[in-house]
């Protein structure tokens, strides 16, 4: 803003001084209406890559599969396209497989991200400390969010595999009978669930920190002085200073787990896209590329994106209106 | 001198560098694209899912021996349900197609059907003699108006594989006629079999590893199983998939199984653990048991022949149309699959041959398998391969029989629901998937 205001003012200026000032000789017009083109438009230039990259492989996408998604489109006869309106959004409503589909994501969704906020706040209250090799925590928090999803989830499924995984035989350790981790609903998804706590702690942790780091010393040192404990200290002052930062995490992960497919897909091994002989951990990423590229029903797989893209518009939403409140309130 | 213009230098030789680099990538890419081997050579691609075996029996190299002029270029992707969707789309787009397509039984009447005039009539090459084939497996490629437009490689007849040690603990015969006696003709007399196994287990073994592997070669020994032969579906009360399914769940009820999932790390571990005493066989999962089962396993399991003869996968080639060297890519296929080639591949990949004319080669005829106890798993499955029925195919075969061996089935076996929920989720799976 500051920028295009002085250039603004300081364009007719130089028209009227037309080059009597201090004997200095007149800029070449020229060049000057160049700088100053420069300064107008080089930033649009400068963000111009991310929108025409969003453009070419975010918004025509979008847009091409709100389209598609009005249309009856097998990949099998992809040459027939067929204009059936609303058809496949009805279909959808109707459909059992798809509210099944977002009860999972929802369930997967709130046993994976209440539990890693909430520990991804202690650890960052932890680190908060004063703490030999600091470093070294903090980059080992990070290891699980650098490792790959496919070889996290690969490990996790032989941990909890059924005649001989390891979480199995640790149970019958303390006398629990085996339990099929797979096949339960429960157990399926909190298998799930702790895939994901495992791999996004550590990043949630690590921003917490840094909003931590941010919060002034001498508020800690003020209630420090009218005798808050440690414990009190963290409810009063940091919780509050970091609520930004929870809601923003929040939205991302909220986002993370409405999008959840490959830890559930690499769960599942072959055939992992119906999410167990009861699509009792199928998710919405996994129903849709079942519908797609597995039953080849390229226009309701459509509907299924628009609807995830519409259920992540409702989060936004309601995120925002509660974000407004707890302004609000301060 | 202002400093813009003295960046201007650099600028230009930022610019220079990136265009030399935008430039050699463009004919780096250029040189792949066209595809030649070099030399004038014409480079024929193929692609495939699994193993296909081809290069391992040093066929390409052979084949550029005889060309001089032709390069081959095989591209592998693992799975085949990633394999597919991929060939699909390049279909559509008519683009990103190679000179050879593999495409597996189970979507060769789906593309030959739908997609029939995207790809070349192989009938009609030269050197191809419709005769070299089993009838069954050449009629699978062939359109409705009489366009074959894949041809036949390996197929998939079924054994069943058993571990004579358990068996022998068991009280059960151990020699491989025997034990073919004790079921022939029957799937039912298997799981008599199985009875009689449970009753003097070794401990921690169990008969079989899984209820959906008994469905599948059960199932494939049908000539209709989801469609009948004028192509109108019965999935929901053919003789085959209701007597298939009730050998699966009964022996599911009657903990006859290991209750795994094939192809999956624990089913892996249990070869290794040599937790199950049989398992149904086609010829292609030799070499994965001999794998898992590791040194341990060696000269404790054997083949004897299934009860009914069934055949269970298998592949085709095809050339698409958009293929780039059309004419290169018809010969290699017709040569791939020429009996003789069949032949030296089952002797490096244990791949049965779909050509006939290969179970008298001394390759097929003469084959003992030292891991499997010296069993003749040429004879065994060339006699299996020639009792198979022609197996009728439709639409969306994969996507109905994995609603029974994905879904029905595992309910009933893993989550302990009963057959009757098991039947009802198996039906309203095919109802989505071929809901169009």
């Amino acid at each position: 803003m500051t920028a295009t205001t002085t250039v603004a003012e300081g364009a007719p200026r130089r028209e009227q001084g037309g080059g009597h000032h201090g004997g200095r000789p007149a800029p070449d017009p020229w060049r000057s209406r160049l700088c100053r083109w420069d300064l107008r438009y080089s930033p649009y230039a400068f963000v111009a890559p991310f929108f025409l990259f969003f453009t070419v492989f975010g918004l025509f996408p979008l847009l091409y599969t709100g389209w598609a998604s009005l249309h009856r489109i097998e990949l099998t006869s992809p040459g027939r396209t067929e204009w059936v309106g609303l058809h496949n959004y009805a279909r959808l409503l109707g459909n059992e497989f798809f509210w099944n589909a977002l009860r999972n994501t929802a369930t997967i969704g709130v046993l994976s991200t209440v539990p890693q906020l909430l520990m991804a706040l202690g650890l960052a209250h932890l680190l908060h400390y004063r703490l030999r090799a600091a470093t070294f925590w903090r980059v080992a928090l990070l290891t699980p969010y650098a490792t790959s999803v496919a070889a996290a989830t690969l490990v996790f499924v032989l941990l909890y595999g059924r005649d001989y995984g390891m979480v199995n035989w640790a149970l019958r350790g303390v006398g629990i009978g085996p339990v099929d981790w797979q096949s339960g609903t429960w157990s399926s998804q909190i298998a799930v669930s702790s895939i994901v706590i495992w791999r996004w702690t550590g990043y949630n942790a690590l921003i917490y920190l840094a909003a931590m780091r941010a919060v002034p010393d001498d508020l800690y040192e003020a209630a420090a002085l009218d005798g808050a404990s440690r414990a009190r200290q963290f409810r009063h002052v940091t919780l509050p200073a970091l609520r930004p930062t929870v809601l923003f995490t929040v939205v991302v992960s909220t986002i993370g787990a409405t999008q959840l497919f490959g830890e559930p897909l690499l769960f599942g091994g072959a055939g992992g896209q119906k999410g167990g002989a009861s699509r009792q951990f199928q998710t919405l990423g996994l129903y849709l590329y079942e519908q797609g590229w597995f039953n080849f029903h390229l226009g309701r797989a459509c509907a299924v994106a628009w609807s995830m893209f519409l259920i992540l518009l409702l989060i936004a939403a309601v995120n925002a209106l509660l974000a407004r409140r707890l302004r609000q309130d301060r | 001198m202002t400093p813009g213009y003295r960046a201007r230098p650099r600028r230009r030789a930022v610019f220079l560098a990136v265009a030399a680099v935008l430039v050699l990538g463009a004919a780096l890419l250029g040189g792949c694209a066209r595809g030649d081997g070099g030399r004038g050579r014409t480079t024929v691609t193929i692609g495939t899912f699994g193993v296909f075996g081809y290069q391992q029996a040093g066929l390409y190299r052979e084949y550029e021996r005889l060309h001089p002029d032709v390069a081959v270029k095989e591209s592998v992707i693992e799975r085949n349900d990633a394999y597919y969707p991929q060939l699909l789309t390049h279909l559509a787009a008519g683009s990103g197609l190679l000179d050879i397509q593999a495409v597996e039984v189970g979507d060769i009447h789906e593309l030959a059907t739908a997609q029939g005039g995207l790809f070349e009539d192989l009938s009609a090459a030269k050197g191809v003699h419709r005769r070299d084939w089993l009838p069954w497996k050449w009629e699978q490629a062939t359109t409705r108006d009489g366009r074959t437009i894949g041809l036949g490689t390996d197929i998939g007849p079924i054994a069943m594989c058993y571990r004579k040690d358990l068996f022998r603990r068991a009280g059960l015969p151990t020699a491989r006629e025997a034990v073919g006696r004790l079921w022939a003709g029957d799937w039912r007399k298997y799981l008599t079999t199985g009875l009689a196994y449970k009753k003097r287990a070794p401990a921690g073994t169990v008969f079989t590893d899984s209820a959906a592997g008994i469905y599948n070669a059960s199932v494939h020994g049908y000539a209709e199983r989801y469609y009948d032969r004028r192509s109108r579906p019965i999935w929901s009360n053919s003789p085959a998939v209701r007597a298939s399914w009730e050998l699966a769940v009964r022996a599911a009820r009657d903990g006859l199984t290991a209750r795994l999932k094939q192809f999956e790390k624990p089913w892996d571990q249990a070869y290794a653990n040599g937790r199950f005493a049989t398992v149904a066989c086609p010829p292609w999962m030799l070499g994965y048991i001999k794998e898992k089962s590791g040194p341990a396993g060696k000269d404790k399991w054997d083949v004897a022949p299934a009860p009914r003869p069934a055949n269970w996968g298998g592949s085709f080639i095809t050339v698409p149309k958009a293929a780039r060297h059309k004419a290169a890519a018809v010969d290699l296929a017709v040569w791939l699959t020429a009996p003789a080639q069949q032949a030296r591949l089952f002797e490096r990949q244990a791949s049965i041959p779909s050509t006939p004319a290969s179970y008298a080669m001394p390759e097929v005829r003469d084959a003992h398998n030292p891991y499997f106890g010296g069993a003749p798993t040429g004879a065994i499955f060339a006699a299996a391969a020639r009792a198979v029925p022609t197996l009728v195919y439709g639409p969306k075969e994969q996507q109905i029989g994995g609603a029974f061996t994905d879904v029905g089935i595992p309910q009933v076996e893993q989550q302990g629901k009963p057959p009757g929920a098991g039947w009802r989720a198996a039906q309203q799976e095919i109802e989505n998937a071929v809901d169009e």
